[in-house]
């Protein structure tokens, strides 16, 4: 599925004015709060009337304002995850699960147990939403989209309201969507790891505007679009080996990775986000040093920032990794493209979270 | 025990309790739709003319009671610019009848109903709706499936507010239908007839103790029925 997207709204001092097309997958629509994502998603959704503009989805004309067409919600065939949950509480869970299934009938028998089981959640059909944790919400959340046989999942920052730990409980059931079920999702963060984790397409917005679109490996590392601090990697790995002392060994393109112990078997692919200030670059191949990580690549281009900063980008294999380093160092380093550079990463720097499964496992060394 | 009780008050007093239960429960019931209707509306929509029917909806509350019976004398009257076509269309007469008792209750009680309502329109998060049409629920499903069961509290609480005033309705009930036994002649209309001729002091002794009884066995059912229902909606 294809989404193409135009939309010009404004409302106050906030102005929206996008244009982009995105392939079948995950979009993440990605930026800071105040961009303009959940006036986005909702104009999708048709919970928002744009003042101008166009959305289609398949093929399916959801809006279009020049030929004074406005598809209401509820014939837009939608799952929608809100951040909240947005449980009905005078209903229990199994209600709430079977509240789209009125609307949307013609769904298989078998379609119910399903959802409940990839989602985990058959010991909670008789509660109430009141007597919900809040990842056990967000997953009746998830499984209530679900049954509602939508051709098109919207979730709009359904982790912001979940602490650390619920926020690794619900991702997973996220990648399983996306490899699991063939309906595209549009999801909506502001944190770069969910997008390295997530995302097929990233949408980055910011005041309004869209500032870069494509793959995440791509637009986690534009500057343009996440910042200085922001700028991070997404390499492609596989699990070797689990090792006893806790670490994890794991290859890429071009070497050996070592980190915290992930709890996918060997074999599996992950993505794991590097943050760009977690890496250390150095002419020589360093000795005698704490940092398990050395990679070595080429240095395919450095962006100068405005400030001390600068992004180097190493070719390492099939891979780019980013590192952020002070034009100073630059300088002292002698660094220019095509000269040979090591990396070096912390494994510790490499957090639980930054680590996700992936669908392309042709893309891993 | 029930014979001593049922001969504890006279005949006439009898007649009075029973018509006024009749007149409010009639009152209350067939105002709920247009109450909830009017609540929802000035809860949710915008509309011209939002601020008059807000002003007129509560007029009733602050006219003097005989203003509003003078009103709907003149409105509903056998002459009335609507009670001369209502009766020459549909027979229906208002005037000096139980039914336009129940009508002046109803006007009375109809800000004390939407007020309760609205209040508990206005509770609802209207986010909860917006995600019941994401589902594919058509607006009135939405109503019903999720506004409604969420303002039941509201409802009853609303409901049984407009009963208690329709059984202590009396000055636009007296000015509009009059004061006639048997027919118009509610609680607290016989109450104020049997001051006015000496020796009915008891009578009106009595029918005051009913009408205390009745509005405490309200107070008490509402608040019963309005937990019952809130702890069902808030789930738990």
């Amino acid at each position: 599925m294809t989404l193409e997207v135009t939309l010009a709204h404004r409302q106050g001092d906030f102005d929206l004015d996008v244009q982009f097309q995105t392939p079948p997958g995950v979009t993440v629509f990605f930026g800071p709060s105040g961009s303009g994502k959940t006036t986005l998603v909702n104009a999708i959704a048709g919970l928002l009337r744009p003042q101008r503009g166009r959305v289609v989805a398949d093929g399916w004309v959801l809006v279009d304002t020049g030929a004074k067409h406005f598809l209401p919600p509820h014939r837009r065939r939608l799952g929608y995850v809100f951040q909240e949950g947005r449980l009905f509480p005078h209903l229990s869970v199994r209600q709430n699960l079977a509240y789209g299934r009125w609307f949307n009938p013609g769904q298989s028998p078998g379609e119910f147990d399903r959802v409940v089981e990839l989602l985990g959640i058959g010991h909670l059909l008789a509660r109430r939403p009141g007597a919900l944790s809040g990842g056990e919400k967000q997953r009746v959340a998830i499984g209530r989209a679900l049954l509602a046989a939508p051709k098109l999942i919207l979730a709009d920052e359904p982790l912001a309201a979940l602490d650390e730990a619920r926020k690794e409980e619900i991702l997973p059931y996220f990648e399983r969507l996306r490899d699991e079920v063939a309906v595209p999702i549009v999801y909506v963060s502001h944190s770069s790891f969910e997008v390295a984790r997530l995302a097929t397409t990233v949408v980055a917005l910011r005041h309004g505007r869209v500032v870069a679109l494509g793959p995440p490996e791509q637009v986690l590392g534009d500057v343009a679009a996440v910042g200085p601090r922001g700028a991070a990697s997404v390499l492609s790995v596989r699990v070797v080996a689990h090792h006893a002392d806790g670490l994890s060994e794991l290859t890429c393109g071009a070497g050996t990775l070592w980190l915290p112990r992930v709890p996918e078997p060997p074999g599996t692919t992950l993505r794991v986000r590097i943050a760009a200030q977690e890496v250390i670059l150095s002419r020589a191949r360093p000795q005698g040093l704490s940092a398990l990580n050395i990679l070595v690549g080429t240095v395919e281009d450095i962006q100068k920032g405005r400030g001390p900063g600068a992004l180097v980008a190493l070719r390492i294999g099939r891979d780019r990794l980013l590192a952020r380093v002070t034009g100073r160092s630059i300088r002292a380093m002698g660094l220019e493209p095509g000269q040979t550079c090591h990396a070096i990463v912390k494994s510790v720097a490499v957090a639980p979270e930054d680590v996700g499964t992936t669908t392309s496992p042709a893309h891993a060394g | 025990m029930w014979e001593a009780a049922a001969n504890w008050l006279g005949p006439a007093e009898w007649q009075a309790v029973r018509l006024s239960l009749r007149v409010s429960f009639w009152a209350t019931v067939a105002s709920l739709p247009l109450g909830i209707f009017v609540a929802y509306a000035l809860a949710r929509w915008s509309f011209p003319g939002k601020q008059l029917l807000n002003g007129l909806v509560h007029l009733p509350l602050i006219l003097p009671p005989v203003v509003t019976g003078y009103l709907l004398l003149i409105a509903f009257g056998r002459r009335g610019f609507i009670g001369q076509y209502l009766e020459a269309w549909f027979g229906i007469v208002l005037s000096f009848r139980w039914t336009g008792a129940a009508v002046a209750a109803a006007v009375m009680a109809f800000p004390l109903m939407v007020r309760a309502i609205r209040l508990a329109i206005e509770a609802v998060d209207p986010k909860l709706e917006a995600a019941a049409g994401t589902l594919g629920a058509p607006p009135a499903w939405v109503f019903v499936t999720v506004t409604l069961p969420l303002i039941l509290p509201g409802i009853v609480a609303g409901a049984i507010l407009a009963f208690a005033k329709a059984i202590g309705e009396f000055g636009a009930t007296i000015t509009f239908v009059s004061n006639i036994p048997g027919q118009t002649q509610t609680m607290p209309s016989a109450i104020y007839a049997f001051l006015q001729v000496p020796g009915g002091g008891e009578a009106a002794g009595r029918l005051v103790i009913v009408a205390i009884v009745i509005a405490m066995a309200a107070l008490f059912l509402s608040e019963f029925i309005a937990r019952r229902v809130a702890k069902r909606v808030a789930g738990g």
